[in-house]
């Protein structure tokens, strides 16, 4: 049964060899066919897959391929896990995935590269998929690195300009030091348990280590730096801002829909651990609550587009972060669902507004485009409504599962959820802010463009805003999967406290509509005071975490790398070739040139051998 | 045969030692001849046939000739010979005269030790051909090549 | 018939062998130094004959059959390029041909 879950990630893989070793000989339609077409044929697999298991009623099948390798009692194999999890995360990249590669094949078709973009995106979901699918932790980590480098490949994309390819390199580097803490976590666990096979580690961690105990801390702690890497989070946020030097539709399936989220998969595949190990879990909560809030601000204060719905990826994810920590592992991951369709859905609306605008990035120098651009405005409203979880919409449900979980959890349960409301208030002004600079207002430039919408482009985001619209209502199978872990006890919740969630986001709306809209409220005037000019700065680098990385770690290593230019343990090295010169240049003298000399020596190296061997 | 071993040896051993001292190169030549054809009969007094044979024939013929032909087309004449006579200096001998004389003396110490009387006992064409056709018949096809290649690379060298 | 102590027919080809090498060390006319060679390999192949004929086996003889080729080649080649050299260097002094060292 299920025989067919190896052809997921076999599709894509198939996909991304055909089109690397014609190495862009093919027609762009050709292209198109191949690297949408893998995808969607993958997604028509998942789609039979996740029935066929939902029929069956298993609560996890498991598909070998072959073992890996196998060293002592170290056997990982090329085998494929599904469970409730996993069929959620292959839908969504699949499906995703799929739409955001029908966009490109319209969104991409000027670019010279075109069969090289859908190379990398192919393979970017072959890896992707790897991942969600693994049912041991090297698998899972092999993928983990694949996206990694797809990510750096498709950020540097445009690699002509070496901005680009610092960004791809800064990408790299950052995740990096998460992904060496997740590799430090499998070493551990393996020491520890025995096995990589993450249902048999569970299991294994559940009866070995106390509740609490030491090793459960450190290998959580390992485990969650990994996914902070990836699920950009505090501290390891500074790099997703500026992957957005990559097309916009690779930042709509990697940088917000898919590869980002595989942090938040990795806590939840693996939440035993985490549940051994409370203290980190809050530690989970709280990284999550700061990093919504801080980047809240940050998206604020930003010009950029892109950056702006960069900067709400990173604080929903932050929502997601929030939701395991506090042990909503469902309300995590169906936000992550939620949150793949209306951030793919506004970064798709905001690849279509800055392709129409001739890659124009600032959002003030646009301005009431909503008639010059209905299909953008369109995908913009209601994906804003979903980011700001506009009631009934699919934002709505994910993240008020998360906010009454943060609120019914015990200690600081009250200031996490005031957190997550006040991050709430936030998500409704910059999102807000972003729709009305950009589509009301007075237009300030860029008046004659026509919008480029093609079939292919709009098809797949009126598939996204219908998505994000009724998402709320799909019900995510994972019960089974979390289910010895999760309270289900009824949130009993005044109708104050829903009051507020409903309304804290309405009124981060109107504020919004004061300040940007109605021009009741006026931007300059409280932009006046030097207070808030030097705010505005901070907060538009980043709360300058870049800046301090760069004195605390780059400057240090340069110098450090600098000082040590002069080799002083190259030295000793110098010393043996000196010393070898030296010794040839005696030897040397013995090379005469003469043949008679060489004659010479061999019959007098014969008579030593003789006098030798008669001796001894 | 006994008889005709150690006079063929003497023989031998006086030619040689007449070619690596003349300063005519074609008298060294004639005496290398000579040389071999003496190492010839040694192998008959051995009950090697077929190796003497062998040795007259390519020896002391062919490869012989094939010398005589380069000191020809060499053109060496007294000039020379004036030549080798200046070179050949009493104190240059004095070195590989002793290291030779020691390795001489080496060996000849390993070899005194042994001491077997044996009567030589002809092995002769049949058996020698019976292995070069049999288990060395590889070796032969690649001393064959060999051969060739030697030829070849003989033309090659001596084009002008 | 009286036996030949085959220890002297070894010494007979130490001799060769010896008085080969001192022709090698001592002449600088390049044929002499070829000439001196051919002593040398000829009175290897002696020694195979000897002890060819002591334990009566034939391989010896093969042996020697071996050498005669090797020595047959090599001074097809190495007169080939004592009649290079020659050409290009209007002498047969060894000694001249020093250019390749250290």
């Amino acid at each position: 049964m299920l025989t067919q879950i190896w052809l997921m990630p076999t599709l894509p893989l198939l996909g991304f060899l055909s089109l690397v070793l014609t190495a862009g000989t093919l027609p762009k339609r050709a292209v198109a066919v191949i690297g949408a077409g893998s995808i969607g044929l993958a997604f028509l697999v998942a789609l039979s897959v996740a029935i066929q298991f939902l029929a069956s009623g298993e609560e996890a099948v498991t598909q070998s391929l072959w073992v890996w390798m196998s060293v002592g009692g170290f056997n990982p194999g090329f085998s494929f896990y599904i469970d409730g999890l996993t069929v959620v995360m292959m839908l969504v990249i699949t499906g995703v995935g799929f739409l955001i590669h029908l966009y490109s094949t319209g969104f991409m078709i000027d670019d010279p590269s075109y069969s090289r973009f859908f190379s990398y995106m192919n393979l970017f979901v072959a890896a992707m998929l790897t991942l969600v699918l693994a049912d041991n932790l090297v698998l899972l980590y092999l993928g983990w690195e694949g996206v990694g480098l797809c990510s750096y490949l498709l950020i540097g994309f445009w690699y002509t300009n070496p901005e680009n390819g610092y960004a791809a390199r800064k990408a790299f580097v950052v995740t990096r030091v998460g992904d060496t803490s997740m590799a430090l976590g499998l070493f551990l666990l393996f020491a520890q348990l025995g096995t990589l096979n993450i249902q048999d580690m569970l299991h294994a961690a559940e009866a070995e280590w106390q509740v609490g105990s030491g090793m459960a801390i450190a290998a959580a702690l390992l485990l969650l730096g990994g996914a902070v890497g990836k699920s950009a989070q505090l501290p390891l946020q500074t790099w997703l801002p500026d992957a957005m030097a990559g097309p916009t539709p690779i930042s709509a399936l990697i940088h917000a829909a898919t590869m980002v989220t595989a942090g938040v998969y990795l806590i939840a595949r693996t939440h035993v651990v985490f549940e051994l190990a409370p203290s980190v879990q809050e530690l989970v909560a709280w990284i999550g609550l700061i990093t919504l809030l801080m980047s809240g601000f940050t998206a604020m204060a930003q010009h950029d587009i892109k950056r702006i719905l960069a900067y709400s990826t990173i604080s929903q994810i932050g929502y997601m972060f929030l939701g395991l920590g506090v042990g909503a592992w469902s309300a995590a991951i169906f936000h992550l669902m939620t949150h793949a369709f209306f951030k793919a859905l506004l970064f798709l609306g905001a690849g279509t507004v800055i392709l129409s605008l001739h890659h124009e990035h600032d959002i003030f120098k646009m301005g009431g485009k909503r008639k010059q651009l209905p299909v953008a405005f369109l995908s913009f409203l209601i994906g804003g409504l979903a980011l700001t979880a506009f009631p009934f919409t699919s934002g709505f449900f994910s993240k008020d599962e998360i906010l009454l979980a943060a609120l019914a959890l015990e200690g600081p349960g009250t200031i996490l959820w005031l957190g997550g409301v006040i991050g709430a208030f936030f998500t409704g002004i910059y999102t807000f802010r972003l729709i009305f600079v950009v589509f009301f207002g007075e237009s300030k430039g860029h008046d004659q463009e026509k919008e480029v919408a093609g079939w292919n482009m709009a098809g797949p985001l009126f598939v996204l805003m219908l998505l994000s619209l009724v998402g709320g209502f799909i019900s995510i199978p994972v019960d089974a999967v979390f289910a010895h872990g999760e309270e289900h006890a009824e949130h009993h919740v005044s109708t104050l406290i829903h009051g507020i969630m409903i309304v804290v986001p309405l009124i981060g709306i109107a504020i919004s509509y004061l300040f940007y809209c109605s021009g009741q409220l006026s931007i300059d005037k409280l932009m006046a005071s030097k207070l808030a000019q030097s705010l505005h700065r901070f907060w538009f680098s980043g709360w300058g975490m870049d800046k301090l990385y760069d004195g605390l770690f780059v400057r240090p290593f340069v110098a450090l790398a600098r000082l040590n230019s002069k080799d002083f343990i190259d030295w000793l090295y110098g010393l043996l070739v000196s010393l070898t010169r030296w010794g040839n240049a005696l030897v040397v003298k013995s090379q005469t040139g003469y043949l008679r000399w060489y004659a010479l020596s061999i019959a007098l190296g014969l008579a030593v051998l003789l006098t030798l061997g008669v001796t001894l | 045969m006994t008889l005709l071993f150690y006079l063929a040896g003497a023989v031998a051993v006086i030619s040689t030692l007449c070619v690596i001292v003349q300063t005519n190169i074609v008298h060294a030549l004639i005496y290398l001849i000579l040389s071999l054809l003496a190492v010839a009969v040694v192998f008959f007094s051995l009950g090697a046939p077929f190796a003497a044979v062998l040795e007259a024939i390519v020896y002391a013929g062919a490869i012989m000739v094939l010398f005589l032909f380069v000191i020809m087309m060499l053109n060496l004449g007294q000039h020379s010979r004036d030549q080798e006579r200046s070179w050949l200096q009493a104190r240059g001998w004095i070195l590989p005269g002793t290291l030779a004389a020691v390795l001489l003396v080496q060996l000849l110490n390993v070899l005194l030790v042994i001491d077997h009387d044996f009567v030589p006992t002809e092995v002769g064409v049949l058996e020698v051909s019976a292995l070069l056709f049999g288990p060395y018949v590889l070796a032969v096809e690649l001393a064959s090549i060999l051969l060739l290649a030697g030829l070849v690379a003989a033309y090659h060298l001596a084009k002008k | 018939m009286q036996g030949i102590p085959y220890e002297h027919g070894l010494i007979l080809a130490s001799i060769l062998f010896a008085i080969g090498l001192v022709g090698v060390l001592t002449r600088r006319n390049i044929v002499f130094l070829l000439m001196s060679l051919e002593i040398m390999l000829n009175a290897c192949g002696l020694a195979f004959i000897v002890a060819s004929a002591r334990w009566e086996q034939a391989d010896g003889q093969v042996m020697f059959l071996m050498i005669l080729t090797l020595a047959a080649a090599e001074v097809a080649v190495g007169l080939g390029l004592i009649i290079q050299l020659y050409r290009r260097y209007h002498t047969v002094d060894i000694d001249r041909l020093s250019e390749m060292k250290g």
